[in-house]
């Protein structure tokens, strides 16, 4: 008989779950905040997300020789999470320039996707920023567009509690909307992508900062400062979708919480004394330059393991 | 009353692919033409030939032994005569040395098979030694010799003998038929182990999949104060030694040891009957339940098979491989064994199942980059860094796989079942164990 019978290592059971499905996962669960950023700020967002999006993915592509332009998805990802921090009204060579920059000198110079150090998103966010500042920082209103000034700028007082849950307030595409992150990110917890180890690590020390060093006069003032910090700006963006990212963030339990920790902390020393409004970029990718030796110093104690 | 267990830590959930063969009762095979008996069937020491060519053996005749002390005899499955001595296939990819006999199929028992009518009078020493003679191994698969399972060294105290019938390998259904159709057995041989080791507490741990066996099984051992019956969470590898005697006891083996050292003996309930049977019968380890099984076989089924049956009768007898079979595997999907085929290879004292895939079945991906997605550290039931191991080996840093713990690594496949861009992290664990074993080995020399 005419047989011919795979001989491989064990385990002979493998899940389906490939790179491509959890890119999948990662853009389905941005889907949420993606349509909250184009309800509110409109066709601006739109084409800046097409754009970064599009110009990350042929980017790849042609580096790698790929004639699939999907590829892995993780193109597609870095792209789409750039135009999440970028503001609404870049304009369109700004936006291209800014998917090429995250592909090629986010990611691939340092051997493409598992390799790169820095969050692709964000290196391309913090050259553009470099280079073409006055565009980084012209933001404008929900709806009608008009420019205006951020949350984090103007103070407390600006805005109410729902309108920052909601994501009615000027900003990043991506990042006004808690409600929607919060919805998006449901679903990488669901499907195991993402603990809440390094969400709940920033987020609560953003929360613990802001309480502490962001209001005066009672209970009430400095709760409502630490919620402050968390709804406005880029926290809930950072937290959950920027930190996460799997290549660049811990691997050990413990790593992971150290990680978020250390996020939310630089986060709010940038915010409370430093010279810019807004620190969560700088954090995360401060933090991402620190991500192997967390790792190394969290080795979880291994089953067994005689006390020495 | 049902006692709530800590779990484990990590553990993946694969599916468990049982349905196919778990309502199907234990038919026996028919005897082989001629069996193959393995001279090595064991970790430990490999048996010399008792027969020569030409010599009539009887069943249950020893037919192969060693003088070592880690090691087991193996015995003939059928009465005939001695063909050929010569090497046969094994499930690891070595050829072993193996005893054909051509069977007169008048299946006349060895005079040595005698039963022990006063079992129960007989002493620890008495016991041991029917153990070691009837070649009774672990049978789930890693065929340990079990007389030396149950000679601990002096000084240890056992308080627990742990029966491991989580059964966690998918497919499988081996034991659990075993459970259902021979629960007193069970509870027999373990009662004799627990004699042996002095163990004043016997527990018997089964996934919570098979509510029937552990229905039974409680009924079984209603009477027996000393021995508890458990249902546990169904989670791959609720079965692996360690992490079994981790939630039954709440104790770590130590890295390196041993369970002994935590108090602990764990036998297969296929090696409780094994014992049982041999204990009270003297029938030594001639004959084990497999599950032949997977979408590359004809009909599934649980079979009694005798040892030495070449493993081509079986499947005939199974109705044959379907003809799109891409795959078959010697024990469970997650840590059997891939043959390149069934002939002139025997069912072995190990042989849990036989799992026959067809090409959808068969699972086969480009490795990518590891994107450090963490899920490998998350599942692994020791805490050692799959992820960081393979990048070693695969760069040829085998110290740095030592220094990220490779050796306590239990080969689960977890890490590799779980990795999305298909990395073959426990082969590569595997392959960096031999080099650190060596180099060890060197430095040893050295001093």
């Amino acid at each position: 008989m005419d047989r011919k019978l795979v001989v491989s290592s064990s385990p002979h059971l493998k899940t389906t779950e490939s790179v491509r499905s959890v890119m999948i996962d990662v853009l389905v669960a941005l889907f949420p905040a993606a349509l909250a950023g184009v309800i509110f700020f409109g066709a601006p967002a739109l084409i800046t997300m097409v754009l970064t999006t599009i110009s990350a993915m042929v980017t790849e592509a042609i580096i790698l020789r790929q004639k699939n332009i999907f590829g892995d998805g993780s193109a597609a990802v870095a792209g789409l999470l750039l135009a999440m921090v970028l503001p609404p009204a870049v304009p369109w060579w700004l936006a291209v320039i800014g998917g090429i920059t995250a592909i090629a000198i986010g990611k691939q110079v340092f051997g493409g996707i598992g390799n790169n150090i820095f969050n692709p998103a964000l290196v391309a966010r913090a050259i553009l920023m470099a280079s073409w500042a006055s565009h980084m920082t012209t933001w404008v209103r929900p709806v009608d567009l008009a420019t205006a000034a951020t949350p984090l700028a103007l103070g407390q007082k600006a805005f109410s509690f729902i309108n920052l849950f909601v994501g009615a307030v000027p900003g990043s595409i991506g990042e006004t909307s808690t409600f929607a992150l919060i919805l998006g990110a449901g679903w990488l917890f669901y499907k195991g992508h993402i603990t809440w180890r390094i969400p709940g690590g920033f987020i609560g020390t953003v929360f613990v900062m802001g309480f502490l060093f962001g209001g005066y006069g009672g209970v009430l003032p400095m709760i409502s400062a630490g919620l402050f910090h968390v709804l406005a700006g880029g926290v809930m963006l950072g937290a959950l979708f920027m930190a996460t990212d799997m290549v660049t963030s811990p691997v050990t339990a413990k790593g992971q919480l150290i990680f978020g920790i250390g996020c939310g902390m630089l986060t709010m020393l940038i915010r409370l004394f430093g010279a810019f409004p807004e620190g969560v970029m700088f954090a995360i990718l401060m933090m991402n330059a620190l991500t192997p030796l967390i790792d190394n110093k969290t080795l979880p104690r291994k089953y067994g393991e005689v006390a020495k | 009353m049902q006692m709530s267990f800590k779990t484990f830590k990590g553990g993946v959930h694969p599916g468990d692919f049982k349905s196919a063969t778990e309502k199907k009762p234990v038919v026996p095979a028919k005897p082989p033409a001629v069996a193959i008996i393995p001279l090595s069937q064991h970790i430990g020491a490999p048996c010399e030939p008792l027969v020569a060519v030409g010599d009539e053996v009887k069943m249950g005749q020893k037919v192969g032994d060693s003088k070592g002390f880690v090691s087991a005899p193996v015995h003939s499955s059928v009465s005939g005569k001695v063909i050929k001595i010569e090497a046969c296939n094994s499930a690891l990819g070595r050829p072993v040395q193996a005893v054909y006999i051509e069977n007169d199929f008048q299946d006349t028992w060895h005079e040595d098979v005698q039963p022990n009518p006063n079992w129960q009078q007989l002493s620890t020493d008495e016991l041991k030694k029917l153990i070691r003679e009837g070649g009774i191994v672990g049978m789930g698969g890693a065929t340990f010799p079990t007389h030396v399972k149950v000679s601990p060294p002096p000084g240890q105290v056992i308080e627990y003998v742990l029966v491991n019938a989580a059964e966690c390998e998918p497919y499988l259904t081996a034991d659990h038929r075993a459970m259902l159709e021979r629960p007193e057995d069970i509870i027999t041989g373990l009662q004799i182990v627990m004699k042996v080791v002095n163990a004043p507490k016997g527990m018997i741990g089964i996934e919570d999949n098979k509510p029937d066996a552990v229905e039974i099984l409680k009924k079984a051992a209603a009477n027996f104060p000393d021995i508890e019956v458990h249902a546990l969470h169904t989670k791959y590898p609720q079965g692996a030694e360690k992490q079994l005697i981790k939630v039954f006891t709440n104790r770590e083996v130590p890295s390196g040891g041993l369970p002994s050292m935590v108090g602990c003996v764990v036998q297969n309930p296929g090696t409780c009957i094994a014992i049982a049977d041999m204990v009270r019968f003297g029938k030594p380890l001639i004959e084990r339940n497999v599950t032949i099984t997977g979408s590359g076989i004809m009909e599934p089924k649980n079979m009694l098979v005798r040892v030495g049956t070449p493993l081509e009768e079986v499947i005939e007898q199974c109705g044959g491989f379907k003809s799109n079979i891409r795959k078959m595997v010697l024990g469970g999907p997650m840590m059997g064994f891939s043959q390149p085929g069934p002939e002139n290879q025997p069912v072995t004292k190990g042989t849990s199942g036989i799992l026959c895939l067809t090409e959808q079945d068969v699972q086969i991906y480009d490795i990518r980059q590891c994107i450090k997605c963490a899920k490998c550290v998350d599942v692994c039931p020791v805490s050692i860094m799959p992820l960081f191991i393979g990048s070693s080996v695969e760069q040829g840093m085998y110290d740095k796989a030592e220094a990220y713990n490779a050796m306590d690594c239990i080969e689960c496949g977890c890490c590799t079942y779980i990795c999305p861009s298909k990395r073959p992290l426990v082969q590569w664990i595997r392959m960096s164990k031999g080099d650190i074993a060596a180099r060890r080995a060197a430095a040893a020399a050295k001093k």
